[in-house]
């Protein structure tokens, strides 16, 4: 509801009427700012927060509304909504194709979208792309830097593009590239490279942070140090759209997840809203037979792997004890036991799912 | 202002360092202005051979860096994906292509030092004066703006490794049909009716007849020069692509 009435209020229309004490005030205020009509600097704050763009305030950082982006008859986004708030970091899941890039991409203006809109700040990526990119850091897919430059140089040189750049020296520090910072691009390991590009997306203090596989090519410990990048910039009310295909990565710092396959969205949510039903999924010593345990527990299981069974059915004392019980009589012993589905699990049936044609 | 300087000074740097650039830039120009001046390859309209040669060869070194090298560099930049994390800065197309320029421009200023000193210690006497120094900077110009925007035309359109060959090979052809080494008065006279339709053709006259003979261009030189000026790097503005 409160996200609604702040787009509405951006595009001019009639707003409904806040709900609560809270909405309110929020209301009055962002009614007083749009009256005084002065250029004030964008806001720093929390999840949810709003963002101040000249005499406009706007709540979502990022919004794509039906989006649709065709290549000749081939639709490599199909009729994709999306919000992200600012402080929320967002991941787009999918398979290699699944139009992730593509979305990224019409977001940064490569591309207008073929129907449907997208916005930044509430601008459009396209007609208003340098008010768009001042206040949006990317790091690309085959977004390069010259050869001969050194991490230092480039930060250095890309900073004068920028009104209130970062400091060259901190990001270095920040993502750990003291060590390289005199060492041309064409010698960096593959991690630093990309750690070097995330240094330049943070470089203009970015409000919109989009990251195309940032972790892509980095090791354990360099994904540590992006993770917390990642959270600092979240904490500071910047919004972050990420795509991956690093589920525990998405699972780690994810806000909201949408599951992309060929285009469309196939599920998008909480974690919570995408975790589905309840389930007891078992891990076993050894292989055990689905359809015994179906009827001990009067429930669908199904194999999952040689040493593992997914029960659909939720979890109680009694239930786990008979699954033990049984496991014990056939000379097993039970490994591990969750009663929701992974992320994972849950992307690999859903994407199933929709190659087998069986969702609706 | 202060993107545009940084980006210039960039371009510069990286236009010196690059091997290949200086081959293109600085090392066949020098080798062609001693060899052609030195041999009798090629017949001269001039008695001191160098007299011919030296102005061919200024036209030249407009022809390797605005079309051939920036045109090269640019179509590996899109390559490598450098022109699409310029996109999304807030540098711009605009001060992009003005700092490539700006770096042409520099690099230009550089080669025309050093080559002028060559043919100089070949004995060359360029004509003109101070009159003629001024429309020998306004042709360079006009050429420089003319190659630049076929370069980036190119660079904006195909892959690299073509690019890479249309560039070379374009060089190549114009360098022997502009009137650099070769008088237009040996070409086959369909060829000597288009030259001067051609930016490096119409340079490549135009500094002839100053620094050679003394007179001004013709009319049809700056036309020629002026309309490449204008409308190649305006269809390279509108047809140049960041990915």
């Amino acid at each position: 509801m409160f996200r609604v009435q702040f787009n509405d209020l951006i595009h001019g229309r009639e707003v409904d009427a806040p709900s609560s004490q809270s909405s309110l005030d929020e209301f009055r205020f962002t009614t007083q700012l749009r009256e005084i009509n002065h250029v004030v600097k964008p806001t720093e704050g929390p999840k949810g927060s709003l963002e101040r763009l000249g005499s406009r305030v706007v709540s979502n950082a990022v919004e794509m509304r039906n989006l649709t982006v065709s290549f000749g008859n081939v639709d490599a986004v199909d009729d994709v909504t999306l919000h992200i708030t600012y402080g929320e970091v967002a991941t787009l899941l999918g398979p290699n194709g699944a139009g992730k890039t593509t979305a990224v991409e019409t977001l940064l203006g490569f591309r207008s979208p073929s129907l449907g809109s997208v916005r930044v700040h509430g601008l459009d990526p396209v007609r208003d792309h340098r008010e768009v990119v001042a206040r949006t850091g990317a790091l690309l897919q085959r977004g390069g830097v010259w050869f001969p430059m050194t991490p230092r140089q480039v930060l250095d040189l890309t900073a004068t593009y920028y009104e209130a750049p970062r400091e060259t020296a901190e990001l270095l520090t920040l993502l750990d590239l003291d060590r390289c910072a005199r060492t041309p691009w064409r010698r960096l390991s593959g991690g630093e490279q990309q750690r070097t590009l995330l240094a330049l997306a943070l470089l203009g203090r970015p409000k919109v942070l989009v990251l195309d596989e940032p972790t892509t090519s980095v090791d354990p410990e360099g994904r540590q140090v992006i993770r917390d990048i990642i959270r600092a910039e979240r904490d500071r009310g910047c919004a972050l759209l990420i795509t991956t295909h690093e589920l525990d990565e998405a699972e780690r710092l994810a806000d909201h997840l949408v599951i992309l396959h060929q285009g469309r969205v196939v599920a998008q949510g909480s974690q919570l809203d995408l975790a589905g039903e309840p389930e007891l999924i078992v891990e076993t010593s050894g292989p055990v037979d689905p359809a015994a345990l179906a009827a001990i527990l009067k429930c669908e299981v199904r194999s999952d792997g040689p040493l593992r069974v997914r029960c659909t059915i939720e979890s109680s004392p009694e239930r786990i004890a008979a699954v033990t019980t049984y496991l014990t009589s056939i000379g097993l012993s039970m490994v591990s036991m969750r009663t929701r589905a992974s992320l994972e699990e849950r992307y690999l049936d859903l994407i199933a799912d929709e190659r087998k044609g069986t969702r609706p | 202002m202060k993107a545009w300087f940084a980006q210039t000074r960039a371009e510069v740097r990286m236009n010196v360092r690059r091997g290949e650039t200086l081959l293109l830039t600085i090392g066949i120009p020098v080798l062609l202005l001693v060899f052609f001046s030195l041999t009798h390859v090629t017949t001269s309209p001039a008695l001191h051979r160098v007299n011919f040669i030296a102005p061919g060869i200024l036209a030249l070194c407009v022809l390797s860096t605005s079309l051939v090298a920036l045109s090269i560099a640019t179509g590996f930049e899109r390559s490598y994906g450098v022109l699409r994390r310029l996109f999304v800065t807030p540098l711009g197309q605009r001060r992009l292509i003005g700092a490539k320029i700006g770096g042409v421009l520099v690099t230009e200023a550089i080669q025309v030092l050093v080559l002028s000193l060559v043919a100089l210690a070949l004995a060359w006497h360029p004509r003109g004066g101070a009159t003629g120094a001024l429309e020998v900077v306004a042709l360079l110009l006009l050429g420089s703006a003319g190659c630049a925007g076929i370069g980036l035309l190119l660079a904006g359109q195909l892959r690299a490794e073509v690019n890479l060959a249309a560039s070379n090979g374009l060089y190549l052809i114009l360098l022997l049909v502009s009137g650099i080494v070769v008088p237009v008065s040996s070409l086959p006279s369909f060829v000597r009716h288009v030259v001067v339709g051609l930016p490096s053709g119409a340079l490549a006259e135009g500094l002839h007849r100053v620094l050679g003979q003394g007179r001004s261009p013709t009319t049809a030189d700056w036309v020629s020069l002026a309309v490449w000026a204008v409308l190649a790097p305006l269809l390279a503005a509108r047809t140049f692509r960041f990915d």
